[in-house]
């Protein structure tokens, strides 16, 4: 019954965002170019860093290929859900609007991170994929069930993990009131989420491993879908965006305590 | 004396507009961190050793991302997301009134910001040096002055082209999408993450036509005290403002014709 209430809500959601949005029919267009040229453009400089080396930080050239599908497809989800949706938080708590979204009787955390969506970024979600498939036939990889389990619980994992992340820096907006520069940040860091981690030194990594997972988004994924790390891995994987989710969760629930609203 | 009396509304503009940024210090603070992406990138050149194939020993590429990063914090723009707003809320209509044409209000404030923004870069710097202390250089007063200089005209050529942009919202109402796109050019091909000098030789071969090596690329070059063609390179940023200026000129002429106050 829950489920069915949450199915039916989401379904209007997503037809008074796509209604709204396509009234800017050449933004569309315009942003989907934008998805076109912004992978170009990350394939041109892995080129650079490879034009006279076979490998970088361990990696051919194909398969970094499947780190940048993966990049591509979160990019995509991330301009698509996260991004429309956990800036506006940053609205609903200068204006004092989120005591009309806490007052109404479902889910705040859903209706926040779900209520808006942003079509031009399926065809990045879409680009991505394709990349992706291009680069397993690459790399000679077989396609069999249990592979197509552990591509999906990893990506899914990657998923979770990356709006966790959105979800806790947009959740201090409780405090801070303007985060916006802070998802910036963010974003910045997860720029080094298209290239293989092990390129980078040993305290790059360590900190993209412990503090900003950067590492389980998009390295770990492509390493189990090219078969070069441990099965262990993807239960590893799917451990710490458990942890992230729980995190981001309570972390919501503890800073409502501090919402004070705003004198309109 | 029509001179004189622009001089002192800028100036005084300036001073508003400085104390206002000093409000958002911790907002500037964290837009300053979210810079610093060429340095991941000057992390996967030197530790894969992929600048020995083009020439820039390690120390000549950490001063390289140093300046990048330096000439990007004082060189961002963001007029046509400020102008966007203004226009969408009908905020521009008490300026179109005021006897100075308010791009030059935007201006003041990117210099604001910039003027806010120098302690923190200098704070980034200091700890690049301290874990790079191979790569400390002081360059000579003139190199330094003429950096300077080149750096402002790659702001000022990348206000104009924003500016242009953003008098597209007469028309459109979201120009930004328009500014997301030509964003995509700038990051991969301006210098910030590579050399331009890396680039394989069928870009070389137009690039320099283009404004983008003189936006990060070529005051990146002369304030490391890298290869850079001086008179060549500044010679050109002077005509791409010669061609962006009056083009704004026309846009904004024809755009306030055009324009029909929304909101209030």
């Amino acid at each position: 019954m829950n489920i069915k209430k949450y199915l039916k809500v989401y379904s209007n959601f997503l037809y008074t965002s796509l209604a709204s949005e396509l009234e800017y029919k050449t933004n569309i267009l315009i942003d989907l170019i934008t998805a076109v040229l912004s992978l170009v453009g990350s394939i041109f400089l892995l080129s650079i860093f490879f034009q006279n080396t076979k490998s970088v930080g361990g990696w051919e050239f194909e398969q970094a290929l499947i780190i940048q599908g993966i990049y591509t497809v979160l990019n995509g989800i991330t301009n698509t859900w996260f991004n429309p949706n956990l800036t506006e938080i940053v609205k609903y708590i200068r204006e004092g609007t989120l005591d009309f979204v806490l007052l109404k009787p479902i889910d705040s955390q859903f209706y926040i991170s779900l209520k808006k969506i942003a079509p031009s970024g399926f065809l990045e979600i879409l680009l991505g994929f394709s990349l992706l498939l291009y680069s397993i036939k690459l790399n000679d990889i077989n396609i069999n069930l249990i592979f197509l389990i552990i591509c999906l619980t990893t990506i899914l994992s990657s998923i979770f993990i990356l709006y966790s992340l959105w979800f806790l820096i947009s959740t201090t907006t409780i405090w801070f009131v303007k985060t916006w520069n802070a998802t910036e940040v963010l974003r910045s860091f997860l720029y080094i989420g298209r290239f293989p981690l092990n390129s980078f030194s040993f305290s790059i990594r360590i900190f993209f491993s412990i503090f900003i997972p950067i590492a389980f988004i998009t390295s770990i994924p492509s390493e189990l879908i090219l078969g070069l790390a441990p099965m262990w891995k993807i239960l590893l994987e799917i451990f710490v965006s458990g942890i992230f989710l729980i995190v981001s969760r309570r972390f919501w629930i503890y800073a409502l305590r501090f919402y004070s609203s705003a004198s309109s | 004396m029509i001179f004189n009396s622009k001089f002192r509304k800028l100036s005084t503009l300036l001073k508003v507009q400085y104390s206002n940024m000093l409000e958002y210090r911790v907002e500037i603070a964290l837009w300053a961190i979210s810079g610093i992406i060429p340095f991941f990138m000057l992390n996967i050149w030197t530790n894969n050793n992929l600048n020995e194939s083009i020439n820039y020993s390690n120390t000549m590429l950490s001063r390289y991302f140093l300046s990048a990063f330096f000439v990007r914090q004082f060189s961002v723009v963001w007029v046509v997301f400020t102008f966007e707003e203004d226009a969408l809320l009908g905020k521009i209509s008490p300026y179109l009134i005021q006897p100075l044409n308010p791009f030059f209000r935007y201006l003041a404030q990117h210099l604001a910001e910039q003027v806010t923004r120098f302690p923190f870069a200098l704070i980034i710097a200091f700890f690049f040096f301290v874990l790079n202390p191979g790569s400390v250089w002081l360059p000579n007063i003139n190199i330094l002055f003429l950096s300077f200089i080149s750096t402002f005209l790659s702001f000022l050529i990348q206000f104009l082209i924003q500016s242009v942009i953003a008098c597209l919202c007469f028309w459109t109402e979201k120009a930004s999408s328009i500014e997301k796109l030509l964003f995509i050019p700038t990051l991969f091909l301006s210098g910030l993450l590579a050399p331009v000098s890396s680039f394989p030789e069928y870009v070389k071969a137009w690039i320099y036509i283009t404004p983008f090596p003189y936006l990060i690329d070529f005051p990146a070059n002369l304030l490391s005290g890298n290869q850079a063609n001086i008179s060549g390179g500044l010679f050109m940023q002077i005509i791409w403002i010669l061609i962006l200026y009056p083009l704004f000129r026309k846009i904004w002429k024809e755009g306030t014709k055009k324009y029909t106050a929304m909101g209030s």
